[in-house]
């Protein structure tokens, strides 16, 4: 068995360091009330658009698979986290973390029925379905009288209260993290190197031995397994959901985000997730001419960097340090603390 | 009677999928680019009818002219500015796709701006009694939908097969690296291809206006997606097989809604697309081509 080298250890330290560091400062803030809740919201939706875009990278930089109904997952999950706790007399500090599994298990199995026909289809037709899966999945929320049609849910409660109002940070926070973590070792572990493998060449993947249904199958439903606990976390986080709310728009935003941020590029996902959804927020004085805007934005950046703003590359905290180092000339560090490495 | 008299009322709406989709299913087979910004350029068109019909009070026929001659200049220079760049380089197609993507937003919030989120109202623009056929009733709007949607598909499969822009088209859809070797200026063609994807468009957005009483910029968002799910279901890259899919998207939404539910009506097309891909992955009409290793 080969061992974790020093370096690796002390960059996972080094990591830790950082994520622990970032959050007891970002919940004091808001626990101070520094960061108003009107911030605060921006931070929790933020990550929640991390997680997301992160899982879909899962499946469309990973699995190198276009998918078109990411958010029907997240409907999927937001709505059965919420039934969930709005059901079951629990108190909430039980119920949620229970509602965020069952979203999950919930996005999971409906990514487990899609996936299994679909994924014996390639490129733009497997996209094609899963658009139409989410089309499905919304009329049909629309349509139920368990989702309460078209006026959706709504008194879905919140973990913060008054006294406690880092509750959903907390949450949404270690979700975030540990999301960002699992990508990582999944994408340089065994499986997640098979399922780059079906990435590069499926065909010659399989000759390689390896089990392609079943690889493309994995990715898909774990992708499918994270949207919906971020689903759930995003119901709880709004307090109201209805079906509108999980359009193609909405699948297409989350895939802007992976395909901008550079498709594979972890890193990428979640710098151009946090981007995406400050974006939009600070241009709020142009408000007729900010979609506007981001459009021209995102026309430009794929023009001119067809393959995202990372690449395939990953930005890590370790390796801009050794970069700076051997750089000659006093060159000044690069200000961006990231928690990867 | 009830029953075909539905029937004839889907293909009327589905001549204007089949308009649509044609223009989804030439892009596609040329680029294999999903055009998503295709369905806002009907809304373009819409608008372009209303400017000159309703802003202007200029007589129709030059509304039905300027909107379709503005659509098909639009489409060309939206290819030549936001796509051929990535068609160039050679740029991963999911790049394209993405910026297919950032067009159909701009176009969305470009006429939000210039026209107000509400929608507007259109007269009634080609209006005469409707024919009764052995007890059916056909509207006027639904005979001049067949109608037109049938000549256009005459007028581009003649285009397609005979005239030599189409030959080029056929070539560098087939293989755009050997059509070059030939002579073939595929930029141009691309380019062509785009225009008259859009001024089909056009086409499908007048009869819109004349079926639907009301426009609105977000309009294209749904309409697109469903004539791109009319475009796979006949097969993309197919011309019959586009308005095959139109026609038939079309039937399958008018008996939704007679039979079952209005709100099911668009569970029931993609229901119809998820099941006609998995029997058929290429669509009714589509080749099927093998990989090879």
């Amino acid at each position: 068995m080969p061992g974790i080298s020093k370096k690796k250890i002390l960059s996972y330290v080094v990591n830790l360091a950082i994520v622990l560091l970032l959050y007891v400062v970002i919940s004091t803030l808001i626990s101070r009330r520094i960061i108003n809740s009107y911030y605060s919201d921006i931070i929790n939706m933020m990550l929640i658009n991390i997680i997301l875009a992160v899982s879909l990278n899962l499946v469309t930089g990973l699995l190198g698979q276009l998918v078109l109904g990411h958010a029907g997952f997240m409907l999927v999950g937001a709505y059965a986290a919420a039934l969930f706790t709005l059901n079951v007399k629990l108190p909430l500090t039980v119920s949620f973390p229970i509602a965020l599994i069952i979203g999950g298990l919930a996005a999971a199995l409906s990514g487990l029925i899609i996936g299994v026909p679909a994924l014996r289809l390639r490129g733009d037709y497997l996209a094609i379905i899963t658009l139409g899966f989410g089309e499905i999945i919304r009329v049909i929320a629309n349509n139920l009288t368990i989702t309460n049609g078209a006026k959706g849910l709504y008194g879905i409660e919140s973990l913060n209260s008054r006294h406690n109002l880092t509750g959903m940070f907390t949450y949404i926070f270690f979700i975030a993290v540990f999301v960002i973590f699992l990508n990582f070792t999944f994408g340089t572990s065994r499986h997640g190197r098979a399922v780059i493998a079906i990435r590069e060449d499926e065909i010659a993947a399989e000759a390689s031995g390896i089990n392609t249904t079943y690889y493309k199958l994995l990715a898909f439903i774990l992708a499918a397994f994270i949207a919906g606990v971020a689903g759930g976390l995003y119901a709880h986080q709004i307090g109201l959901i209805d079906p509108s709310k999980f359009d193609f728009n909405r699948s297409t935003e989350i895939l802007v985000m992976v395909v901008l941020g550079g498709m594979g590029s972890i890193t990428g996902s979640i710098i151009s997730a946090g981007v995406l959804t400050i974006l939009p927020e600070a241009l709020r004085g142009f408000s007729n001419y900010r979609m506007l805007l981001y459009s021209i934005v995102l026309i430009c950046v794929m023009l001119f960097r067809p393959t995202g703003l990372l690449g395939r590359s990953e930005f890590s905290l370790m390796g801009t340090i050794e970069k700076i180092r051997n750089a000659v000339g006093g060159k000044k560090k690069k200000t961006a603390a990231k928690k990867e490495g | 009677m009830e029953f075909l008299s539905q029937v004839i009322n889907g293909l009327g709406i589905g001549s204007i999928y089949a308009l649509v989709a044609l223009g989804y299913s030439m892009v596609y087979g040329i680029v294999q680019l999903i055009n998503f910004a295709h369905g806002d350029i009907i809304m373009v068109g819409a608008y372009a009818v209303f400017v000159i019909l309703v802003m202007m009070n200029l007589p129709l026929w030059l509304a039905v002219l300027g909107s379709i001659l503005f659509c098909g200049i639009a489409g060309v220079v939206i290819e030549r500015v936001a796509y051929h760049r990535l068609l160039v380089h050679d740029a991963p197609r999911i790049s394209l796709l993405i910026t297919a993507i950032g067009v159909s937003i701009f176009l969305q919030n470009l006429y939000q701006l210039l026209f107000g989120s509400d929608p507007k109202s259109m007269p009634k623009m080609f209006t005469f009694a409707p024919l009764q056929l052995g007890g059916i009733q056909l509207t006027s709007s639904t005979i001049i939908n067949i109608s037109v949607s049938v000549v256009m598909m005459a007028g581009l499969q003649l285009l397609v097969s005979k005239m030599k822009i189409g030959k080029a088209m056929r070539a560098t859809s087939e293989d755009a690296g050997a059509a070059k070797l030939m002579g073939i200026n595929t930029n141009t063609t691309i380019a062509f291809t785009f225009g008259i994807g859009s001024a089909l468009a056009a086409v499908g957005a007048v009869l819109y206006c004349n079926t639907y009483p009301q426009i609105k910029p977000v309009m294209g968002g749904l309409l697109g997606l469903k004539a791109f799910v009319a475009a796979v279901l006949g097969g993309i890259g197919s011309i019959p097989g586009a308005m095959l899919g139109g026609y038939l998207l079309g039937v399958a939404e008018s008996m939704t809604n007679a039979y079952i539910s209005s709100n099911l009506t668009d569970a029931v097309v993609f229901g119809i697309l998820i099941i006609v891909l998995l029997v058929k992955p290429t669509g009714l009409l589509g080749k099927n081509t093998r990989e090879k290793v």
